[in-house]
């Protein structure tokens, strides 16, 4: 039966494989007559910030240097291999040296590139200047996650890759394509107000990561301990999608970033609905939970936050990622079990950032699911622990 | 005539019988063949990593590996391509030519040859057993930066650390080898504008690893006590600063990346004007772009970490001498195609490689010049942009030369011809794939798909698959690679001393299958400047 399963799926993906490479072979047809820039992402893009539109003019001046360096160079490297060959009867000439060639081209060169340093040295120093912000964001890397915190108003919340798109990644192509903006989409967008400076603080809890949006053409790595900081100016509306750009660990490739910029009139709609959910929260951490509720809850953040590693069933992945199910930890001593959420240990990234009740609900979850007989933890044990 | 006295020599210091031989023997030509034959096993075995990063890459989803697996796959594919194959190929090279070149009998220390040689079987070897490992082999890619590679990484990565000692010892031995060699055991009647530019890029590339291995040594022993004894000097919370170790990675780093280039340069101003029967171009300013390019490789670094928050004055300073490299590193390719220019071509195999070494190696200059300019790095640093680049240089700039020394120097090393029509068949082969291969990744990075991930969003799955396909037929190539190289070996037509008509160089003088010292007697001063490339 086993093995049937694994038949199908092998003749699924040959279909899906051959469906890709036909459509890939018409599209080839295709690029001779229209224009596939904008369907295949040959090229960078151009953005909705002012940087963004920098960068890409930078980048498009370079590129047509090069071109044109390329032409003059290769043109003469290939009219040579062509007209100077033996068979054509070619007699070698002796000429070895000439100190006005030489000198003809190290100047040029230094000249062109002159001429590129100063446009990209005004660029340079315009984007690291973040003095001119309106507002402020403080991005924080985990692995695998981005949390986001508006200082001002009071608003924190973590981002994670959205489950619909975690559960396809095994899937077939189809479900792949179902989702939409396959593995760009997360479970809580970051909303920001357009035509006003943002200053991003950007700083990690773990390992390096890097936020990037391409469209917002901001790209800074994250680093454990120290804050980068970054600006954007964005001029439309819309959503922008991105991707952590520094290898940070298994799931690297699977911790996105939306970005939602709104009106400002629904961004401040968007900051009142968001504050009030946020006392919301504190108050539901200072009452007593039912173990169903704390189950219930428990289960949507394991699968969210822990599920990665230890798996949806509780068998994780030893030996680096070790099964909840009969876990020592688990069904030990609460405290021991808070700790280790709490603070890491190893490769197990620390949860602290989490709010107390739903860090009371997963250590419940975990304690008690998966065939497990530990204690409940209420969301005031968890205030206690920290 | 020299070269008959030297093998009548011969029979009182004929190579050991069997596989003792091997084990024992310090002389550089076997020394060299071993290293050679290392370089390629590794090569096969990064080169299968390749293959498996590319089937999971091949559409989007995960196929066929967990990502951590794929991340130990990406991570070990480059410690191995890096220091497996590429490095012990050109010490290799070196090893056989650099004697035969500047007319010395052996390399100048034999002893420290073999055991430089020899560390190497066992640090791949530690390395590779990584994989067995519980917890897996290394996963943060072959840049390790810290915390990644010490608070987060796996029990096998002190063996990581291990080896990439051992690996360091023994560059370091083999630079010293090179540099005592050269400086030493140089024919009398040979002074330094006279040795071949291989000679000269291998001279200088040592002074870049006696000067980049000692850093490397540093960066990974500090990982090994904020690891094991509680320091923490890339630990923010006890201190230390993460960025310190990408600092101390990269003064490594960038001189390493011309540890694997400028040996490729030099065999490729022999293999140039051989074909185009006319000398070499600009002999004196090859060498002083050699000695510049060097010398900046050194005053660079950081334009590997423009993203990680440097003050902006640092970037520009950065990126300025960034820049500057295009200056020397044009100098050479104006200088090979001047050498071409007006020439009488020829295109058998090595020039062929020579030749697609100019024209990929450059257009892998022009994306290290957009690289380069700091606000657009911001675009394309991590993306496959970058993979795109660096795979243009070392693949088609560092192993086309090495794979065109082997078909220049075959004859030498053998005595025999190789299949001339094999040779063309793979080479075209492998120039088709590999440009299939890498250049959609120029696409794939631009467009914003970030480097070292398993699995892609649906809108870069065209790219990939190209992408995927030409690298399982560059690949495969590498079944005609080492077929041609053995029948070569055992069925080869006998070569005469100088297969190549116009080569010039010290061991064209020598039997056509070079006799087991090279040069008993140093050569004459007619017969240098007789074959000298600075005519």
């Amino acid at each position: 039966m086993r093995l049937r399963i694994n038949e199908m799926k092998g003749i699924y993906l040959f279909g899906g494989f051959m469906k890709r490479l036909t459509t890939l072979l018409s599209a080839l047809v295709a690029m001779m007559s229209t224009n596939v820039f904008a369907e295949y992402g040959l090229n960078m893009t151009e953005g909705v910030t002012s940087i963004s539109h920098d960068i890409y003019d930078l980048h498009m001046m370079v590129f047509w240097v090069c071109v044109v360096i390329a032409v003059v160079v290769f043109g003469a490297m290939f009219y040579s291999v062509f007209a100077h060959r033996k068979s054509k009867g070619a007699v070698a000439a002796q000429f070895h040296e000439s100190t006005k060639a030489e000198l003809v081209w190290t100047i040029v060169p230094v000249i062109i590139l002159v001429g590129m340093a100063i446009p990209a040295s005004k660029v340079l120093i315009d984007l690291e200047d973040t003095t001119k912000a309106e507002m402020s964001v403080k991005i924080t890397g985990h692995q695998w996650k981005w949390q986001y915190d508006y200082p001002e108003e009071g608003i924190s919340f973590i981002s994670n890759l959205a489950q619909s798109h975690k559960d396809v990644v095994t899937g077939t192509d189809a479900d792949r394509e179902a989702v939409g903006n396959y593995l760009l989409e997360v479970d809580k967008h970051l909303v920001l107000p357009v035509d006003t400076s943002i200053r991003f603080l950007i700083t990690s809890n773990d390992v390096i990561h890097n936020w990037w949006v391409p469209a917002f053409g901001v790209k800074q790595d994250a680093n454990p301990g120290f804050i980068n900081d970054a600006w954007a100016k964005v001029d439309e509306i819309g959503t922008y999608r991105g991707q952590c750009a520094e290898l940070c660990g298994k799931d690297h490739g699977f911790m996105p970033i939306v970005v939602d910029v709104v009106s400002k009139a629904d961004y401040a709609k968007w900051v009142s609905e968001q504050q009030a959910a946020a006392a919301a929260a504190v108050a539901s951490a200072t009452k007593t939970w039912s173990k169903d509720e704390l189950m219930a809850q428990g289960e949507s953040v394991y699968n969210t936050n822990c599920a990665g590693c230890h798996k949806k069933d509780g068998s994780g992945m030893p030996p680096v990622f070790p099964a909840m199910k009969g876990s020592p930890i688990a069904n030990g001593a609460a405290a021991d079990h808070m700790d280790i959420v709490l603070n890491g240990k190893g490769a197990m990234p620390l949860f602290k950032m989490l709010g107390d009740a739903d860090l009371a609900a997963v250590i419940t979850y975990e304690r008690n699911a998966f065939g497990n007989t530990g204690s409940v933890v209420q969301p005031s044990d968890v205030k206690s622990a920290r | 005539m020299t070269t008959a006295t030297a093998s009548h020599d011969d029979h009182h210091h004929g190579p050991e019988k069997g596989l003792m031989r091997w084990v024992k023997t310090t002389n550089h030509k076997d020394i060299g063949s071993l290293y050679m034959w290392f370089a390629f096993t590794m090569l096969l075995i990064g080169g299968a990593f390749a293959m498996g990063i590319r089937a999971e890459l091949l559409q989007p989803g995960l196929q066929l590996m967990e990502p951590q697996f794929f991340n130990q796959l990406t991570t070990m594919h480059g410690l191995i391509m890096v220091f497996g194959a590429i490095m012990p190929a050109f010490v290799g090279l070196g090893n056989w030519l650099i004697p035969m070149m500047v007319g010395a009998p052996d390399m100048a220390l034999p002893r420290m040859n073999n055991w430089s040689f020899w560390i190497l079987p066992f640090a791949g070897g530690i390395l590779l057993s990584t994989f067995f490992m519980e917890g897996g082999a290394p996963a943060f890619g072959w840049t390790f930066y810290a915390p990644l590679s010490t608070t987060f990484a796996p029990d096998s990565t002190d063996f990581f650390i291990f080896a990439v000692h051992l690996l360091g010892f023994s560059s370091i031995m083999g630079a010293i080898n090179i540099i005592a060699t050269v400086l030493n055991m140089r024919a009398p009647e040979m002074k330094l504008m006279d040795m071949p530019l291989f000679v000269w890029t291998w001279l200088i590339t040592s002074f870049l690893l006696i000067g980049a291995m000692p850093v490397l040594a540093g960066a990974v022993t500090m990982m090994l006590t904020d690891r094991n004894f509680g320091t923490a000097f890339f630990d923010a919370t006890g201190g230390g600063d993460p960025v310190l170790f990408q600092h101390i990675f990269w003064f490594f780093g960038h001189p390493e990346v011309y540890i694997m280039i400028l040996p490729a340069f030099g065999v490729v101003s022999h293999i140039i004007p051989t074909f185009a029967r006319k000398p070499l171009f600009g002999y004196s300013s090859m060498v002083y772009a050699t000695a510049s390019i060097a010398f900046l490789s050194y005053i660079v670094w950081a334009h590997h970490m423009f993203l990680t928050g440097m003050p902006v004055a640092g970037e520009l300073y950065f990126m300025y001498a960034t820049m500057l490299i295009a200056v020397p590193t044009g100098v050479k390719v104006f200088n090979w195609i001047s050498t071409m220019w007006r020439g009488s071509m020829t295109f058998e195999t090595p020039m062929l490689w020579a030749v697609s070494f100019v024209f990929l190696f450059t257009i892998g200059g022009f994306s290290g010049l957009m690289l380069g300019i700091a606000p657009a790095d911001i675009q394309y640093h991590d993306t496959y942009f970058v993979v795109a680049h660096f795979h243009y240089v070392l693949v088609t700039g560092a192993l086309w030369s090495i794979i065109a020394a082997v078909f220049y120097w075959l004859p030498k090393w053998t005595g025999k011809m190789y299949n001339e029509k094999l040779g063309k068949v793979h080479f075209w082969w492998a120039m088709i794939s590999v440009n299939v291969l890498f250049f959609p990744q120029h696409f794939l990075g631009l467009a914003g798909m970030p480097r070292r991930i398993p699995d892609y969003s649906l809108q870069f799955a065209d790219f990939n698959l190209i992408s995927s396909l030409g690298g399982f037929a560059f690949g495969a190539s590498f079944i005609l690679l080492t077929y041609i190289v053995i029948d070569c070996v055992r069925n080869g037509k006998p070569a005469s001393a100088r297969p190549w008509s116009s080569a010039k160089g010290l061991e064209w003088t020598l039997e056509p299958k070079a006799q087991y010292h090279s040069f008993n007697t140093p050569p004459s001063r007619a017969l240098i400047e007789a074959e000298s490339q600075n005519s």
